[in-house]
């Protein structure tokens, strides 16, 4: 493997690290715990 | 030396992690007292393997089910002027994966650890067609992102399709719990329920006989972190010189991958167990970063 194949894991990690920081700052957090604290009915097929 | 020997803990230690991811994603004990779900600020942090965040023990959130929800409900949030279009979550798989590919199925997954204790059942095995592993990615685009992207009512929002209509996950670890713990939700089980029932005890038998169906066949969550197995830091390496095709790689492995067809293909799940169990001939190893941690054995071969 060409030694410039390595650096894509770090284009890629440095990618999704700013990708991640975007979604905390504009408060995707809150709503995945929004989310995850009610009971889901639909996703458990009960509803 | 074999590579046997080379690595005498390293299956051990994928076990006690696997019991530990399992019970630290599952670490709200005090389900059955408060008859409800884990509600604390634990949850804003996704765990990295398919554990639905509806369990009552659950203490974390499932990737997949925030993914959806985050698809499900991008035009109402768009409409008021928010951007949540899941770059969080995006940006949590992408991280994972850019490091690791698809090592969490192996190691911290609980729904895997399940598969592959079921599997240990005494039966006759048998294999699947390898054409069925797309299958897990037809489940990605259309239940995962497109479906609940496009098919919405009349406010804009979507629905959580691969929870609601296939997620065994969801079904086990917190449909059945919670219909034991809060006695009036029998009272609206319909149809949906019972086909989700039927999906997950179809896959718990063929769990007695195929190796980890659901991984192979159904897991969008899977189909995430195979896209960078080949581009990950951590990476397989296959020495084709050292290789005698005794395919004792594929016997051993817990997803039926061919190694000896080539490394880092999509269903590899980096369990390691080739590397520790199977291979005497050092035609398998790793590297990080580029780099081998051990060096490459001599060829054995004969010429």
């Amino acid at each position: 493997m060409e030694k410039s194949g390595y650096k894509t894991p770090y284009l890629l990690l440095i990618f999704f690290l700013i990708v991640l920081v975007v979604g905390i700052n504009i408060g995707e957090v809150e709503v995945v715990l929004e989310k995850a604290i009610s009971i889901c009915l639909s996703c458990i097929g009960i509803q | 030396m074999s590579q046997l020997y080379r690595y005498p803990m390293m299956l051990d230690l994928r076990r006690w992690i696997q019991i530990v991811a399992t019970v630290l994603s599952n670490a709200w004990l005090l389900f059955p007292f408060t008859g409800t779900i884990y509600q604390g600020k634990l949850k804003s942090f996704c765990v990295p393997g398919l554990n639905c965040y509806s369990c009552p023990a659950a203490v974390g959130s499932c990737p997949l089910g925030a993914l959806q929800t985050f698809m499900a409900n991008i035009r109402p949030s768009l409409a008021v002027g928010n951007f949540h279009i899941g770059f969080y979550v995006i940006g949590f798989l992408g991280l994972i994966g850019s490091l690791v590919g698809r090592m969490p199925c192996a190691w911290v997954c609980p729904f895997g650890f399940m598969q592959e204790l079921i599997h240990k059942i005494p039966s006759p095995k048998i294999e699947i067609p390898r054409i069925l592993a797309w299958l897990k990615y037809a489940m990605l685009v259309f239940l995962v992102i497109l479906l609940p992207l496009l098919v919405v009512d009349l406010f804009g929002y979507g629905e959580n399709w691969f929870c609601k209509y296939v997620c065994p996950a969801g079904t086990l670890q917190a449909g059945i719990p919670m219909i034991i713990l809060q006695p009036p939700l029998r009272g609206i089980l319909g149809t949906l329920f019972a086909v989700k029932l039927i999906i997950l005890v179809v896959l718990l038998v063929s769990m007695v006989f195929i190796r980890r169906p659901f991984c192979r066949t159904l897991c969008p969550l899977g189909a995430i972190y195979s896209l960078f197995n080949k581009v990950s830091v951590f990476r397989m390496v296959h020495h084709p010189d050292n290789c005698v095709l005794c395919k004792q790689c594929y016997r051993n492995c817990p997803m039926g991958v061919r190694f000896y067809e080539g490394a880092n293909q999509k269903d590899c799940i980096r369990c390691l167990q080739c590397l520790r169990k199977s291979c005497k001939y050092g035609a398998i190893s790793y590297e990080v970063a580029g780099a081998l941690p051990v060096e490459k054995k001599q060829p054995v071969k004969e010429s």
